[in-house]
């Protein structure tokens, strides 16, 4: 990658993160439980993912070999979105500057990146079985949100509860598709070999 | 596989369940208000001594009631939902804990949050609809913005608007011992719990 180009990216990872930060866009992407889940959580990831996919190649050889297979990164990837799930850690970022800005910096850091260093590492069917755990659960969330009869969050109604519910459950099936597309239609199988098979036969 | 992997790893691992025991205070709780309600079981917590006016004009504080056990809820009077349940709850409590309540070492009191729309009058009608009589069962409201902060604070009442002009809020019944103490939070749906807590905690 050329320098022009890997400075634009890292300029443009860090515009986005200053711009989720910017008070205005924070306080509406946090006023909503959907918003602040599906939007504003996930965005900051990315702009960890723009980072590490940029300097993906300064990659210090020892940081490859002790993140063996991805393993380490995707766990830790596991460890800190599981974190800032639980209910009471959304409230504790809105109401404490400092939490928030600790969400702001782990999001990128301990997602983003391991997701742009580790996920190239990782084994094909070790990604599938990530993909096919991670679709159905976050459907599987979504629904309990659906069913909560009480708020999780102290910070945010029933019916914006409701509502990220709803919206997990579309983008687990948004994701759910998309995969399948690709798993089923644009991957490479054995009908490929079976059609060059047939073709040899027929081959004088 | 390099032991530099081994060292990752367990790093990751271990500092990811030690991130989410302290979230979840050892595994035991996912929200705000089950970490606040296990803090005050663990360690009573002292209420301010902030001026309230009850629905009859008198001037009272929370510490007026040291000696006695009370309980505690936070309501706004044009509520809809949660606040009138409240209010049946409170009657059922009332009832349970003895007509002769003038014997009973257990007082009531139900806080308004709404100090723009709740005037005396306000208080006295819905102290009315419930059969609130002082000093048993006071209806008041913080004489001032800075005691509703205090107060809102203290019991860790988070109040949001609806979207529709009212309220929505955490509500929990809480149980204040003869000391002044926030000793319990406890579930406005279980009246026969809210009893025997309080009648308990009037007999030590």
């Amino acid at each position: 990658m050329n320098p022009v180009s890997l400075n634009y990216r890292l300029f443009f990872a860090a515009a986005l993160w200053g711009m989720l930060w910017f008070a205005p866009l924070r306080v509406a992407l946090e006023s909503d439980m959907a918003l602040h889940m599906i939007v504003q959580l996930p965005t900051l990831a990315l702009t960890g993912f723009l980072v590490a996919i940029a300097l993906r190649s300064c990659e210090p050889g020892w940081l490859g070999q002790a993140d063996w297979l991805g393993i380490p990164g995707v766990i830790l990837v596991i460890f800190t979105t599981t974190f800032w799930m639980i209910p009471r850690m959304l409230d504790v970022a809105l109401a404490d500057p400092l939490v928030d800005l600790a969400k702001f910096v782990s999001m990128p850091l301990m997602v983003g990146v391991p997701i742009g260093l580790s996920w190239p590492r990782m084994p094909v069917l070790g990604r599938a079985f990530l993909w096919a755990n991670f679709i159905p659960k976050l459907g599987a969330l979504g629904g309990l949100y659906l069913a909560a009869p009480t708020r999780l969050c102290a910070y945010y109604r029933l019916d914006q509860q409701a509502t990220a519910g709803w919206a997990l459950i579309a983008v687990a099936v948004a994701l759910g598709t998309a995969w399948f597309v690709v798993v089923f239609i644009s991957w490479p199988s054995e009908r490929s070999e079976v059609q060059s098979c047939r073709a040899r036969q027929e081959a004088p | 596989m390099t032991r530099s992997f081994f060292v990752l790893l367990g790093l990751v691992l271990s500092a990811g369940i030690m991130a989410l025991a302290w979230a979840t205070d050892g595994f035991r709780i996912v929200t705000s208000e089950g970490e606040r309600a296990l803090a005050i079981e663990r360690s009573p917590l002292a209420v301010p001594d902030a001026a309230l006016v009850d629905q009859d004009g008198d001037v009272l504080s929370i510490n007026d009631y040291s000696g006695r056990t009370l309980l505690v809820d936070f309501i706004y009077t044009r509520c809809p939902t949660i606040c009138t349940f409240a209010g049946d709850g409170f009657q059922h409590v009332l009832a349970r804990l003895g007509k002769d309540t003038a014997g009973s070492r257990v007082d009531l009191l139900s806080i308004s949050f709404d100090l723009q729309n709740d005037d005396r009058e306000a208080l006295k009608l819905y102290g009315q609809r419930f059969g609130a009589v002082a000093p048993h069962w006071r209806i008041a409201k913080p004489a001032d913005p800075y005691s509703l902060v205090l107060l809102l604070k203290a019991f860790g009442v988070i109040v949001i608007p609806d979207g529709l002009g009212g309220f929505v809020h955490n509500s929990a019944v809480y149980l204040v011992d003869a000391r002044g103490r926030l000793v319990r939070m406890l579930d406005p749906d279980m009246p026969e719990q809210i009893v025997a807590f309080s009648e308990h905690e009037s007999n030590e």
